[in-house]
């Protein structure tokens, strides 16, 4: 049996007095791709959140590499997130820095490594995601899909161990996003990385994904595997395995 | 329109160019008993007609009346635009006085507490970044310091030199009437260094420094920039807030200091062409005049003036709400606030020093 890297259990969420998420569980295995799915507004962007500690759950347990870090104190968790890699849903570059520099605050902040090593590893993950003639631009001077493709190439700086995507594709053409989809699968292959997406593209699930989540209505409607997934009798589930809708 | 038979008969376009004045045709049925409503001439429909429907059959709601005789396009667009299977908006809870005045005091502990935190943090993190620029972004206390400092030097010189000449002229047309001319220079030493050369500092910061704090703060947080600096383990407080603070803290002796002297320096001026006084005879009796403790007590209050502008710029920035409209309104809050502050600091402080009994 393998043990969960992160593990959620009894999660509730809640904005003020709305439930968003209520008593959800899963678990996430390391060097896998794990896809949460589910209709907008149902909560996957609340639940990493709530899991990365940008929102206070209102009770439940989160346990990253078998640590309980809903009461862990900040030096300690800042050491597991230094291990994590987020791309926010609309990017979250810092607006008053180049492109170049968005990408090397996270290697100027906790490596010790030369500039001239760091500018490389800059570069080097800017071509990763196709983008680098743009290194001194701002993020307002780039399109919406390469806001993205930067955003991930800052959340991937550090090569993490775990790497967190809220809809890396939505947003880019097919193309794009297909060679993006081969990016993750590089990245799971020759780091080890354990990789958490969330998007709604039925192509690129069947391309990447090892494992589903399935959200609805706060709950967990559905986890296993890509395979079981797509044998699945819930009737949301096979409906969106069907024809890639929700509802 | 036609009325027959307890039947309305609609016809032609039902769109939001004519139904005004369906509605307005509409009146003379007033009163009549409706049945069914027939749409089987009506050639199109958009959801300002849906709208007119269903507003049709809450109105005759008695009569239970039918939509009849829809082809295929109308029936498609009325089940698509009907508001009638909308579940009705609650009502908002409506508290009473009681509850409103303890949800306010629980809000006051709550807000006091955060900012209780958001000082000691603050101090705690630029007395570390003194010794240890981790966490921080290289170069930013010097970029801060421009931005601050040297951009407010044109503005606080320009003011606080009109400042000195008003206030040395306004004076000087009652010292005459006394001989008391060289009176002026006591004024303007004591008024500048004590008073005017501090708070005038601190207005122009908190006007231009406070509000660019607030809301760079605020657009940061809704943007997700801060979550996404705090995911990169980095401290936003320590990363954004320390450098402004450290550079905010160089800055504001040296600012006062030239304020200060520029005034008295506009003061200068009237002394010498309208009092008749000699620029050594004014400088003799101004540093005759001052004492070491009033120019501490001036330059000492204003690192709590800064410090204040800095602490509340960034408490309204971090507690944003909202989109842009959100930034907009605690920038504001910020200035407002952190000017009321620097007064009430202000009072605190004569009260403590020059209050004899
Ligand atoms: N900061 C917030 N304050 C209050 N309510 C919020 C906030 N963020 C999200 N919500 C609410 O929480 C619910 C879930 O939002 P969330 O962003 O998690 O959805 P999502 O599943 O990520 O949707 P999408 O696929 O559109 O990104 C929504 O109903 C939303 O209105
Ligand atoms: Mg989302």
């Amino acid at each position: 049996m393998i043990e969960p890297i992160i593990s959620v259990k009894d999660l509730v969420a809640k904005y003020g007095e709305q439930t968003v998420l209520d008593n959800v569980s899963l678990d996430i295995y390391p060097e896998e791709i794990t896809v949460i799915l589910g209709g907008s507004g149902c909560g996957k962007t609340t639940l990493i959140k709530n899991i990365l500690r940008l929102f206070e759950p209102v009770s439940g347990s989160v346990k990253i590499l078998n640590k309980e870090v809903t009461r862990m104190d900040e030096l300690e968790f800042n050491s597991i997130l230094s291990k994590i890699g987020m791309l926010f849903q609309n990017g979250a570059l810092l607006n008053s820095l180049t492109i170049f520099d968005n990408v090397s605050i996270p290697l100027v902040q906790h490596t010790k490594l030369t500039p001239t090593i760091i500018a490389k590893m800059i570069r080097v993950k800017l071509k990763l995601v196709n983008l680098a003639k743009v290194e001194n631009l701002l993020p307002s001077e780039l399109s919406g899909g390469m806001k993205k493709r930067a955003a991930l190439a800052r959340a991937i700086a550090l090569d993490p161990d775990i790497l967190i995507c809220d809809e890396p594709s939505a947003g880019l053409d097919p193309l794009t996003s297909a060679s993006l989809d081969e990016l993750i699968l590089k990245l799971k292959n020759l780091l080890k990385m354990t990789i958490v997406i969330v998007t709604h593209e039925l192509a690129s699930i069947h391309r990447i994904a090892d494992r589903i989540i399935f959200l609805d209505e706060g709950k967990v409607l559905f986890s296993g595997t890509l395979q079981q997934a797509k044998k699945s009798v819930i009737p949301e589930v096979e409906t969106f395995f069907r024809v890639g809708k929700f509802g | 329109m036609k009325y027959e038979n307890q039947t309305l008969f609609l016809d032609g376009k039902l769109t939001k160019f004519t139904v005004p004045d369906l509605l307005h045709e509409l009146s003379q049925y007033k009163g009549k008993k409706i049945s069914t409503i027939d749409l089987s001439e009506v050639s199109s429909i958009d959801s300002a007609g849906v709208a007119f429907l269903d507003e049709l059959v809450l109105n005759l709601h008695k009569f239970k009346p039918q939509l009849a005789n829809m082809n295929e396009i109308v029936e498609s667009a009325v089940s698509t635009f009907t508001s009638l299977s909308l579940k009705k908006p609650v009502p908002g809870r409506k508290d009473n006085f009681f509850i409103l005045i303890g949800e306010g005091l629980l809000r006051w502990r709550d807000s006091t507490r955060d900012a209780i935190y958001l000082i000691a943090d603050i101090f705690y993190w630029s007395f570390v970044g003194l010794f240890n620029r981790k966490g921080q972004r290289q170069g930013s206390i010097i970029q801060q310091s421009l931005i601050i400092g040297v951009d407010a030097v044109g503005i606080i010189a320009l003011l606080s030199f009109i400042l000195g000449l008003i206030l040395a002229l306004q004076s000087a047309a009652q010292l005459r009437q006394f001989g008391a001319n060289i009176f002026v220079a006591d004024l303007m030493a004591i008024s500048m260094v004590t008073e005017m050369g501090p708070i005038l500092t601190a207005i122009i910061l908190a006007g231009r420094s406070g509000s660019s704090i607030a809301s760079e703060i605020a657009t940061m947080k809704v943007t997700e920039e801060i979550d996404a600096l705090r995911m990169m383990a980095i401290n936003p407080i320590r990363y954004i807030v320390v450098p402004k603070f450290l550079a905010i803290t160089i800055c504001i002796p040296l600012l006062v200091t030239m304020s200060t002297l520029v005034g008295i320096l506009g003061g200068l001026i009237v002394a010498v062409t309208y009092l008749d006084l000699s620029a050594v005879v004014f400088f003799n009796r101004v540093f005759e005049i001052l004492t070491m403790r009033d120019a501490l007590i001036g330059l000492g209050k204003s690192f709590f003036f800064a410090w204040v502008i800095v602490i509340i710029g960034s408490y309204y920035g971090f507690n944003v709400k909202g989109g842009a409209e959100g930034v907009g309104k605690v920038t504001t809050q910020a200035v407002v606030a952190s000017i009321f502050w620097v007064i009430i600091l202000d009072a605190l402080n004569s009260l403590i020093f020059y209050f004899k009994t």
